[in-house]
């Protein structure tokens, strides 16, 4: 949810309104971020974002170098060169697109390259499916990529920027995967609004910069990219003498991951009237809520609809959306989670023989606390089944009757599944 | 206020255009929109579903479309094996492309006379003459002006050519004014 702000640098009626579907809202992102290197192979739901792509560079609309390659697994390799030679790249895909970029996603993110990539999330195979779920991004969770997810076609505008100025950042330098919910997202056509183009260039301070280092055998700090006039080596062997120091360098990287995407959402607040959060968290009607479901992604709408009709009718419930899922906000969000009487949390993928993906982080987070809720897990919409407002209604009814009995009974539940 | 409409189509009818359309036309007022087919695999002459929604209030919503306030048949053949009123809000609208006896349409609709508000308008007759192809879409949009104004004809204009090359944009905009002009209710 957006709240708008009284005076932003560029008032709406300076921003141009778009009717545009999210995959086409990442495209316009991407172009006014003046990338310099796309490199990617089309599968759906994301084919759309490329194809706009293209077409911008077909008009002569961008600089960019466009490399149509022949896999996911050579997007990524492209993306991880051109990153590596100091450019700013993008890349996106989908589902088993994204699995066939796993290897190549542990190296972005362990070169420090600030790579954006766009998600269009969609179930993995088989059975084939070309619907929605989370479970492709559940595949790169570990990966060491910064991964955000939007709830509408706006935000997927808005994240799209903001995730070059969070990788870039030099307190940050690693990949960031912006999460869309094929179809619901992808393929649906919102009203935006969109900035100015120079606007996005001042906000990202113009093409990619690359940081400084310093450097044994030069006498002064050179830019760290790949550069035949002052050679550099990218990811060479490295054994047990250093492989866990440089593993810390990624630990401690991700720690500095949320102030930057606070500042980030500030800015972009100031900028256009727009925030989502604090960037990381989204909560909703959380303060004095005996019941608060979490979720991710384009579901945070319906559960909002619901808890303002539950709220409506007097009943204590509250939700908070989890934009930022890695690093994942374990403190922030138990802050917020403690004091219901029972938390619902929803997964759109599961770890098959354990919980959803989100369910283990949370219990994670309260652990240590004294006083702290019972939990619930709810897997819903796999493969793309909806989860329209009536079945949210039923499991906000089904936690309130657990608080009322002070106990669960069954903590993985599967919301809107043939019995 | 938020309405819901419904698009019931055949692959290559462009329905899915249509709710785009709409959509476009009702941002270009103001509202906000949302427009999204129901996302199956694409099929030429197969039955599908588009879904457009418009509302003062910016929309929470992502779920498909379940009770919506208007339903659109661009086909009057899928009157016989769809259930195109499945859903429907009580007095809510039906606007279909059919000419001809209209009790045997009641009939197809399964729903009683006063039941519903229903509107027809002789889309692909339109269509062939216009477009010289049975792409009845944009007439719809013209028939469900004349039932409800949930768009300026201006706006539907400038999405037309927002969205189409300006002879295709002029032929269309002359289709949905002849729709318009012979829709009725019935």
């Amino acid at each position: 949810m957006t709240e708008a702000v009284k005076t932003p640098h560029i008032p709406l009626e300076k921003q141009k309104l778009l009717t545009v579907n999210g995959d086409e809202a990442v495209a316009w992102a991407a172009k006014q971020s003046l990338v310099d290197v796309v490199a990617a192979y089309p599968i759906t739901p994301q084919t759309i974002i490329v194809e706009k792509f293209s077409e911008f560079v077909a008009n002569g609309e961008v600089h960019t170098e466009f490399v149509p390659v022949e896999s996911e697994h050579s997007a990524m390799s492209a993306c991880v060169g051109a990153a590596a030679a100091g450019a700013r790249a993008f890349t996106a895909t989908a589902a088993n697109g994204l699995a066939l970029m796993w290897e190549i996603l542990y190296i972005a993110a362990s070169l420090r390259l600030p790579i954006v990539l766009a998600v269009a999330n969609r179930a993995l195979s088989a059975p084939i499916n070309i619907h929605c779920d989370h479970s492709d991004a559940m595949g790169m969770r570990d990966a060491g990529w910064i991964q955000l997810f939007v709830e509408n076609v706006q935000e997927a505008y808005d994240t799209t920027i903001q995730a070059f100025k969070i990788a870039e950042d030099e307190r940050v330098l690693l990949p960031v995967a912006v999460n869309l919910d094929g179809f619901f997202l992808s393929h649906t056509l919102e009203n935006i609004h969109i900035l100015p183009d120079e606007a996005v260039h001042e906000f990202l301070g113009g093409y990619r910069k690359v940081p400084k280092v310093k450097v044994d055998y030069f006498d002064e700090e050179v830019p760290l990219m790949l550069n035949p006039a002052r050679p550099l080596s990218f990811g060479p062997l490295d054994l047990y003498d250093y492989y866990f120091e440089h593993k810390m360098h990624q630990v401690e990287a991700m720690k500095r991951v949320p102030e930057v995407v606070r500042e980030v959402n500030e800015k972009w607040y100031e900028l256009t009237g727009r925030k989502y959060g604090d960037g990381i968290l989204v909560p909703y009607e959380v303060e004095d809520a005996d019941i608060i479901v979490t979720v991710l992604g384009s579901t945070g709408g319906t559960v909002r609809h619901i808890v303002k009709k539950l709220r409506r009718e007097g009943k204590k419930v509250g939700m908070v959306r989890i934009k930022m899922f890695r690093p994942f906000p374990h403190k922030e969000l138990a802050e917020i989670l403690k004091n219901a009487k029972v938390v619902g949390v929803m997964d759109r993928a599961i770890s098959f023989g354990s919980y959803g993906p989100s369910f283990l982080d949370i219990n994670t987070a309260l652990y240590d606390y004294k006083k702290k809720p019972l939990l619930v897990n709810y897997i819903y919409g796999l493969g793309g089944r909806d989860a329209p407002p009536e079945l949210l209604e039923k499991m906000f009814n089904e936690l309130l009757s657990d608080a009322e009995k002070g106990y669960v009974e069954n903590k993985l539940r599967f919301l809107g599944v043939r019995e | 206020m938020m309405i819901e409409v419904r698009w019931h189509g055949r692959g290559g009818q462009g329905a899915w255009t249509a709710a785009n359309l709409l959509a476009m036309a009702a941002a270009i007022d103001g509202k906000h929109v949302q427009s999204f087919p129901a996302f199956g695999p694409e099929r030429s002459g197969a039955p599908i579903l588009a879904f457009t929604r418009i509302s003062d209030k910016p929309i929470d919503l992502h779920s498909m479309v379940y009770e919506p306030d208007i339903v659109i048949v661009l086909d009057p053949t899928l009157l016989k094996n769809v259930p195109v009123t499945e859903g429907l809000k009580k007095n809510g609208l039906i606007v279909v492309n059919y000419e001809g006896d209209t009790e045997k349409l009641y009939k197809m609709l399964g729903i009683e006379k006063g039941e519903y508000r229903v509107y027809i308008t002789p889309a692909t007759k339109l269509a062939l003459e216009i477009l010289k192809r049975p792409i009845t879409n944009t007439a719809m949009i013209g028939a469900l002006l004349k039932a409800e104004k949930l768009v300026s004809f201006e706006s539907i204009e400038k999405a037309l050519y927002e969205r189409f090359p300006k002879p295709i944009a002029e032929k269309n905009l002359g289709l949905i004014k002849q729709a318009y002009e012979l829709a009725r209710e019935v």
